[in-house]
């Protein structure tokens, strides 16, 4: 699982059966400051979450198994919001 | 999952036969901001996109998880072509 | 496994029922000398892990299924899976 910033919203009304009533948000994978972590992913989301948030996801195949009756074709599935990072400077 | 574009059609005659009658399209991987990022992918179509259209293209095990691909070796999909991109507040892209 | 040093933990109020009663805790890759390596990354800690700690990742969720007892297979991944005491290597300036 990485951390990752919601950074915009994408709309496709032609898609896979499977994500027929899944938002689509423009996520980027971030550090834990923010330092930016490769390209920029469409992402899957399964908590309500907001444009704006931090949020940690799962990738790979597990990014498949968020549903209990279907698995998705997702290799970026947002799993939870962050409410706070508790830091220790090492 | 990431954003492409799709930029051209693969032919291949001698390829697996778990393949046929699969479309194979050529995509470019692009930011959010919609610049291209030179990073080119085979993927298989699972919903009938075109040249020109900007799509959403699953990788790794996922990708043979599209509802019409199961069964299909497959490593790269394309599930979903995209109407609309906002990015950090704007809409960067609208399909015509 | 990867080499990782835990470097803070998250508090998370809404998250997906598999993360539910889950420590949540961040680490960084890091190299055998101890040098932080890009990548942050989210792990579940199942060893009673504290910042600071170097540890083991695993990512891969079957084997995260089987550590974690699950019967099925759920959205997770990254699992910190032991605390490393020391690295015996040939060379002593390894030794942490």
């Amino acid at each position: 699982m990485k951390l990752g910033r919601i950074q915009g919203k994408v709309w496709a009304t032609v898609k896979d059966p499977k994500l027929n009533n899944c938002t689509l948000y423009i996520l980027q994978p971030v550090d834990e400051d923010e330092n930016p972590i490769g390209m920029a992913q469409v992402a899957v989301d399964t908590v309500s979450s907001r444009e704006g948030d931090l949020v940690y996801w799962v990738g790979g195949g597990e990014a498949t198994l968020a549903f209990p009756d279907k698995q998705i074709p997702s290799d970026v599935t947002i799993v939870g919001l962050v409410d706070r990072m508790d830091l220790k400077k090492l | 999952m990431e954003l492409a574009k799709v930029e051209g059609t693969i032919v291949s005659t001698a390829k697996s036969e778990k393949l046929l009658g699969y479309k194979l399209l050529l995509l470019n991987l692009i930011n959010p901001d919609m610049s291209s990022s030179n990073n080119y992918v085979v993927a298989v179509d699972a919903v009938g996109a075109g040249e020109g259209e900007v799509v959403i293209v699953v990788r790794g095990s996922s990708a043979r998880q599209a509802e019409k691909l199961t069964n299909v070796p497959t490593d790269s999909s394309i599930v979903a072509i995209v109407d609309s991109v906002e990015f950090k507040g704007k809409v960067v892209f609208r399909k015509s | 496994m990867i080499l990782c040093k835990v470097i803070g933990s998250i508090v998370s109020t809404i998250k997906h029922d598999s993360y539910r009663n889950k420590k949540i805790m961040i680490v960084r890759p890091i190299s055998p000398d101890g040098k932080f390596k890009s990548g942050t990354m989210v792990a579940i800690d199942t060893v009673r892990a504290g910042e600071g700690d170097t540890v083991l990742v695993m990512s891969e969720g079957r084997s995260t299924m089987d550590i974690l007892e699950l019967k099925n297979r759920e959205p997770l991944r990254s699992i910190i899976v032991g605390i490393v005491d020391r690295i015996d290597t040939i060379s002593d300036q390894l030794r942490k």
